[in-house]
């Protein structure tokens, strides 16, 4: 083995890397800003709850208690930012893109629903303007308009003026039906509900005065407390650690591309007599190119993530061994899709072109871009057969999900198994010698 | 000290090279004179080991070494038509590479660059990146690259074509200086005054057989100079091939 020839050839391989500064940017600076943007999409740091509000547009067309009751309601609520507009600017704000959705309580709403909580007829009908593209945040809204009307509205019918003429409207109605056992035992619970409603009013009339609420009414009976399952409970999602991990990713097999473009170049040039002219074998020199490429990616992964460490605080929070060998393993993959992209390739322009396209898929449907679980479910099953996937898996495992080293084997595993399939295939096609 | 017998290469349907033999002794410049595509390149790469001939054998100090064996690589230095450099580095960092690959490290390499680079003149240039150099002074160095790891037969495939008379003038200063520290020479050129002026001896090659093996003062008796002996046995015709 001439170690000597393979240190040479290395440390060439570094030079010509750092000396391209276009390669050191694209593959160091890109990477981090990239990653910094859809971390901060991704929540960043923790919970920023101003820019995650979802922006709606309420329009009271009612102008009742009940209405009145609503908006506040949502405007008090963390998950949503509501502004009160007439129906036309609340079309054209939806329309335009800058409110998720609009609802409109229709005149009358107050009343009606009042009254349908009793008898369940003539509901009125809550208009949601939803922009399609939002039809998540469309989802939330609905959800949380319910819980509100339920709550507001059985307040309004247990306490306020609209639910006893509601209350009366029904009293009156059961009268002309014929008597039953039922009949009675309904309006008896309807007067002992007016007689509430009576005394509650009487009560309020003071309390009123005071500040006090509407009184009593239907609410969800129960609270939700939502806890992030991360690497410790003290320890929040860091949105930068998965966005890392998958730009990482993506920039060190654009630097695999260049290595075996490079490779590509090099046999066209002088060079490459000067090479096959000295006493170095074919799998010295294959041993060379992969090394050095396996050391810049390293290099290029170390100063990502520590970027990511000293800036956006992302912390290994599982096992450092995992970490750094998911990282070596991603990186041995790297040198070997590199020579073999340059034994398979005839050009440098085709083969960047199409090398650039497959990586780019890879890393999609990998998980590199956005978290592969709002994949469908057909896609998730997919990216498993993608090694981006099993290597942004091994880093978000050792970095927020805290993780530890048995986890991060698979993926060790599949990468290495991975590299040594692109390594044999380069050995099939590589020629040295005419 | 080269001894190669019915050496043939063939690329496809044509024979670049055809049963070529000679010899070279010890201290000898011959030149290997031949129209575009008369084989030359190939038989310089079958002679350094870059190629695998189809038949036929190289002898290097009388030992008969296999095509493309690392023996026979250790042993001769080949500069190549075009610069074989890295442009982006410095002369210097190609020279650390090219005695590398022959296994030269530390204080041996750096003397062996050193000498190398005094020798074609570019020791004061030695960490400007290549790229900034004149094709003259890149046609230099590619010389020195060769020259590190002390080989005993130097084949040079046009080291003069394109560049301008001053540095031509300068490579053929730095090839007689190589020839007076008793290197064999293996030379190709196109450029008839050159060999008259630098080689012991002359082959003239065509069509991947060799027309003429003679001394340059035989050739020169016997068609008045070098020039009618190379257009009397080529013939006139243009040739219009790539080098092989």
């Amino acid at each position: 083995m001439n170690g000597t020839a393979i240190l040479a050839l290395i440390r060439t391989d570094i030079r010509l890397y750092l000396t391209d500064r276009r390669a050191v940017v694209v593959g160091v600076l890109v990477p981090i800003l990239i990653a910094a943007f859809f971390g901060y999409v991704f929540g960043g740091t923790g919970r920023n709850e101003e820019s995650g509000k979802i922006p709606i547009a309420v329009v009271d067309e009612d102008r009742s208690t009940v209405t009145r009751a609503i908006t506040a309601d949502l405007a008090a609520d963390k998950l949503l930012q509501v502004t009160a507009l007439d129906r036309a600017a609340a079309h054209e704000q939806v329309k335009a893109g800058r409110q998720n959705a609009a609802a409109v309580f229709p005149k009358g709403f107050g009343e009606q629903t009042t009254r349908a909580l009793f008898d369940g007829r003539d509901k009125p009908q809550v208009e949601l303007l939803v922009d399609p593209s939002q039809s998540t945040g469309a989802r939330v809204i609905e959800g949380l308009l319910a819980q509100y009307a339920m709550q507001e509205v059985s307040k309004e019918a247990f306490n306020g003026a609209l639910g006893r003429k509601a209350i009366d409207g029904y009293l009156a109605d059961l009268d002309r039906e014929p008597s039953t056992r039922t009949r009675a035992d309904l309006t008896a619970l309807l007067r002992s509900a007016r007689k509430l409603s009576d005394a509650r009013d009487t009560a309020t009339q003071g309390e009123s005065a005071s500040g006090a609420g509407r009184g009593f009414g239907l609410s969800i009976p129960y609270t939700v407390a939502p806890m992030e399952v991360t690497a410790r409970a003290s320890a929040p999602y860091n949105g930068y650690a998965h966005s890392f991990a998958g730009m990482a990713v993506q920039f060190i097999l654009f630097a695999g591309i260049d290595a075996g473009v490079l490779l590509l170049l090099t046999r066209q040039r002088g060079i490459w007599l000067r090479l096959r002219s000295a006493p170095l074998t074919r799998s010295e020199f294959m041993l060379a190119r992969a090394l050095a490429t396996t050391l810049i990616s390293l290099f290029q992964f170390t100063l990502i993530y520590l970027a990511a460490a000293v800036v956006f605080k992302v912390r290994i929070e599982g096992s450092w061994t995992g970490f750094i060998g998911v990282a070596i393993a991603f990186c041995l993959l790297n040198a070997a899709f590199g020579l073999m992209l340059a034994t398979l390739g005839r050009s440098a322009p085709t083969t960047r072109g199409f090398a650039s396209m497959a990586t780019l898929l890879l890393v999609m449907v990998g998980g590199a871009w956005v978290p592969a679980f709002v994949f469908p479910r057909w896609l998730q099953a997919a990216s498993l057969y993608s090694p981006t996937r099993w290597a942004v898996d091994g880093l978000d495992g050792a970095t927020w999900r805290g993780l530890p080293f048995s986890s991060a084997v698979l993926p060790i595993i599949v990468l290495v198994g991975t590299a040594a399939a692109c390594l044999t295939v380069a050995l099939w096609r590589f020629r040295w010698e005419e | 000290m080269l001894e190669v017998e019915q050496l043939s290469k063939r690329y496809g349907d044509r024979l670049a090279v055809n049963a070529i033999s000679f010899t070279i002794a010890a201290g000898e410049t011959v030149g290997l004179l031949g129209p575009n595509g008369a084989g030359k390149t190939t038989a310089i790469a079958l002679i350094s080991g870059i190629a695998r001939a189809d038949s036929g054998h190289v002898s290097l100090g009388g030992v008969r070494v296999r095509q493309g064996a690392n023996e026979l690589k250790r042993r001769v230095g080949l500069v190549p038509q075009d610069p074989a450099l890295y442009d982006e580095l410095s002369a210097w960092a190609n020279l650390q590479l090219f005695g590398g690959l022959y296994g030269l490290r530390a204080d041996a390499l750096r003397a062996r660059a050193e000498d190398a680079l005094a020798l074609v003149g570019l020791a004061g240039r030695r960490h400007e990146r290549v790229k900034t150099f004149s094709g003259g002074m890149k046609r230099r160095l590619n010389i020195a690259g060769a020259l590190l790891h002390d080989p005993d037969l130097m084949l040079l495939d046009e080291p003069t074509v394109g560049v301008d008379p001053q540095s031509r003038n300068a490579i053929f200063e730095n090839l007689e200086a190589l020839k007076r520290r008793g290197k064999t020479l293996l030379y190709t050129t196109h450029y008839m005054e050159e060999a008259e002026r630098l080689c012991d001896r002359v082959l003239i090659l065509d069509r991947g057989q060799i027309l003429a093996n003679d001394s340059v003062a035989n050739l020169v008796r016997q068609y008045r100079n070098l020039e009618g002996a190379f257009m009397q046995l080529t013939g006139r015709a243009l040739r219009d091939g790539a080098d092989t």
